[in-house]
């Protein structure tokens, strides 16, 4: 039971975990832009924006994540070039960052075109009636009463995308499951535990923040 | 809200212009933009027919391909039943009246939530041994762990549904004397599974693109099968992953499609499902046809 | 209204139905953990499992239906000193992770795959060997002017995640940057990119991938081994007459040349020649 009082183990413990968090906070940032504006062009006048965003939401959501990653690593900094950091992690971070970002918008995109989908028709031709162009239509009368019932999958997504945020370890970010592997590999006797407080500490944070964002959902429900 | 065209007016000759110039714009960046990816791919080499001409083989496809492609399906297909069965299950215990059944119940569905789907995979392969004093397949700890996940979102949409059919259904149903048993059985699972199939399908989707996963114990799916091993025979990984992730997308897409038609064939729905109102929120309102799933793996 | 609801769910299951259709042929090939093992089994029933590389050319690749490689050949030596026809063998691929799971659980009954003997395996499994004494190396690109693992310092090196080599880098390199996969053949696109600077693990590893045809020419070894790898080949911890057995058979396919021609179809190709294997340096069978 000597597994987690050996501090480089304590260490290597925090910084995994420290790792998902930034994954998950600003791949959470980027993804929600990201998917807002998809989820406008998917409503769009201009064809080419539909199409542009059905895609997308198409290809990224039908592809398992550990491609979509893969390709980040293999495709825009080994063969484009794209180089984000000189620091070795610091570049996997943001690669990351850019598979989980781009991943996640698909799925915030189509919970945006749902939430848009229960604002009442009468809203937008109110906003049409009295000469708001698209843009304002959207900006100003439906994004803002579709952000109130897209809370509750937005949470989901959001726990989604901390836990997705383990893939990252597949192109060499020493996240919390490759720590996780390099401790079961060492320490074959306390198997159990070293999953139990892995997986336990995945839990305190995200049990909570389900209910958060189920409370919230209540909280902001628009009632009709 | 339809979506079609009511958050703009119909077209006049100037937005017309307008739509037109915006389309070849942004077209035409596009086409740029991808071509200029398609020249740093040409610079790098990766078109190289070299690369390619393994996929002309067929024992590429017969020996390493395809049967990845089986064990990919096989595990999610064997997952979903387990998925639907243990979602089932985990959604009445929830429901139901004990404390003592629907708070257990609850916490399992929790914390499979709350786990990301690689740390179950590995425990269940080198973990569980130790538990049962016995072996466990690469398969089953892949199915197994999708089942735990999978079937705990499914368990939230099949609740989420449950809830959300009248009121009136369960009374009059109470009412001829039916037992919660029945009631449940035969009167709300029903009307539920089929308000929440776009949900439930698509989160089928999302078990398939899960087994992905099934690389970390060496279980010998699409990746490990058509991008790792194949790659090590010819260098070949990027096409190797490029192949890869259009099959993928091909399957994935005929299994929306067959949800978008299944849905369309059962018919109008008795009842909506209003927005949700479950911790964690089960996903969506599948009103207009729009579904997200957890977007996991 | 029935038939419709009926229907709806009848659907649900008839996809997952569907999709799991035939699935039911079995997964596991397990040896189950017949006493007297593997010398018993491969008498009582002429067949064997036996974990093997399937990623890692010239040693264990799987191309097509076949395996192929220097340890596929020594597998094939002990299956016939064992009496098992070559038909009588079943492949299983492993990966390092879990050869000891594998071995432990009886899911395949020898494992020739790379396989260090050390005292921590030890522990949960008995080795018979070593066949082959491999050491940790540095694969460069031909015109690299690396000669050792003394000037990684602010160097990329590339190898797999959580392995041995990897760790070695970690600890005693900690100035090279480490950048780990899951498979080895996804550091050498990175090598042959200049992403990397070198590529590390075993030295015949690294040989085996230099010379694939697509890298042919591109890619050296470094050729100063900084570790001692001796290879063993994994059985069940308690079958130390497996064991004893397994050595005899080496030892006589050192006499009798097999073990050279095994080399020789094999690795031998790229011109390296064959080791000597010392036979007594084979394990005392069953002594931790």
């Amino acid at each position: 039971m000597d597994v987690f009082t050996d501090p480089e183990n304590l260490d290597a413990f925090v910084s995994g975990f420290v790792w998902i968090l930034k994954l998950t906070g600003a791949s959470a940032v980027c993804a929600l832009v990201i998917g807002v504006l998809l989820a406008a062009m998917r409503v769009s006048p201009v064809p080419v924006l539909r199409v542009f965003g059905a895609a997308w939401v198409n290809i990224f959501r039908n592809t398992p994540l550990t491609l979509v990653v893969f390709f980040c690593y293999f495709g825009l900094y080994a063969t484009l070039g794209l180089s984000l950091s000189q620091e070795l992690d610091v570049n996997i971070y943001w690669l990351g960052v850019i598979g989980l970002s781009t991943y996640t918008a698909a799925f915030v995109c189509e919970a945006v075109r749902s939430g848009i989908n229960t604002v009442p028709t009468g809203q937008a031709e109110a906003a049409r009636a009295i000469g708001l162009s698209f843009a304002q239509t959207l900006r100003i009368v439906v994004l803002p009463q579709a952000a109130r019932s897209v809370i509750a999958p937005f949470g989901s997504i959001l726990i989604a995308l901390c836990k997705n945020a383990t893939i990252v370890g597949t192109i060499g970010l020493v996240e919390a499951s490759s720590v996780m592997k390099d401790l079961l590999n060492s320490y074959g006797n306390a198997v159990i535990l070293i999953f139990l407080v892995f997986a336990g500490t995945f839990a305190a944070l995200l049990i909570p923040t389900g209910y958060f964002f189920g409370w919230l959902a209540n909280r902001l429900a628009v009632k009709r | 809200m339809s979506t079609s065209n009511v958050l703009y007016d119909h077209p006049g000759p100037r937005a017309k212009v307008r739509n037109a110039v915006l389309s070849v714009v942004f077209g035409v960046a596009l086409l740029g933009l991808l071509y200029w990816i398609y020249t740093r791919f040409d610079q790098a080499n990766q078109w190289e027919p070299r690369l390619w001409e393994p996929f002309t083989r067929s024992a590429t496809w017969t020996q390493f391909i395809l049967p990845g492609l089986w064990a990919t399906l096989k595990a999610a297909g064997v997952g979903m039943l387990l998925s639907l069965a243990f979602g089932i299950v985990f959604a009445f215990g929830r429901l139901s009246d004990r404390w003592w059944i629907s708070v257990p119940a609850g916490m399992v569905v929790e914390f499979f939530r709350a786990v990301p789907l690689l740390l179950m995979i590995f425990f269940i392969f080198y973990g569980v041994p130790f538990l049962i004093k016995g072996p466990v397949t690469a398969f089953w700890a892949v199915v197994i762990g999708l089942t735990l996940y999978n079937g705990s979102v499914l368990a939230e949409a099949f609740r989420a549904g449950i809830r959300a059919v009248p009121g009136g259904q369960s009374e009059a149903a109470y009412a001829i004397g039916m037992r919660k048993n029945q009631v449940m059985r035969m009167i709300l699972l029903p009307q539920a599974a089929r308000a929440m199939l776009p949900i439930i399908v698509s989160q089928l989707v999302v078990l398939l693109k899960d087994t992905a996963l099934g690389y970390i114990v060496a279980y010998p799916e699409l990746l490990q099968r058509g991008v790792n091993d194949l790659a090590a025979n010819y260098g070949n990984i990027i096409a190797c992953a490029i192949v890869a992730a259009v099959i993928y997308i091909v399957i994935n897409s005929l299994l929306t499609w067959f949800a978008g038609w299944l849905d369309r064939r059962t018919g109008v729905r008795a009842f909506r499902v209003p927005k949700q109102t479950a911790p964690a929120g089960a996903d969506s309102t599948p009103e207009g046809g729009a579904t997200v799933s957890e977007p996991q793996g | 209204m029935r038939m419709k609801r009926m229907a709806a769910v009848a659907a649900v299951a008839g996809l997952a139905v569907a999709m799991t259709a035939c699935g039911g042929d079995s997964d596991e090939g397990g040896s189950g953990t017949g006493a007297g093992g593997i010398v018993g089994k491969a008498e009582s029933q002429n067949k064997l499992v036996i974990g093997v590389k399937a990623d890692q050319p010239g040693l264990g690749l799987q191309t097509g239906s076949q395996y192929e490689g220097f340890d596929i050949e020594i597998a094939k030596i002990i299956a016939k000193g064992l009496g098992v026809e070559e038909s009588g063998i079943e492949w299983k691929t492993t990966v390092s992770a879990n050869r000891e799971p594998f071995i432990e659980q009886g899911t395949v009954d020898l494992v020739v795959a790379t396989y260090t003997i050390n005292d921590e395996r030890k522990q949960k499994v008995n080795f018979a060997g070593p066949y082959y004494i491999a050491g940790q190396d540095l694969l460069v690109k031909a015109d690299s002017t690396l000669t050792g693992p003394d000037q990684l310092a602010g160097k990329t090196v590339c190898s797999v995640t959580g392995s041995t080599p990897a760790k070695r880098i970690t600890e005693n390199y900690p100035d090279a940057k480490l950048q780990q996969f899951d498979a080895y053949s996804k550091c050498l696109p990175l090598l042959e990119n200049g992403q990397v600077d070198a590529v590390t693990t075993d030295d015949i590893i690294l040989a085996g991938y230099a010379a694939q045809d697509q890298y042919a020419g591109k890619f050296k070894v470094v050729g100063s081994t900084f570790s001692d790898e001796p290879y063993g080949i994994g059985l069940k911890k308690d079958d130390t007459d497996g064991c004893e057995k397994v050595n005899e058979i080496l030892k006589a396919a050192a006499e009798d040349g097999s073990y050279k021609a095994a080399w020789d179809a094999t690795l031998g190709k790229s011109g390296t020649p064959a080791p000597e294997l010392d036979t007594t340096k084979l394990t005392h069978c069953g002594a931790v």
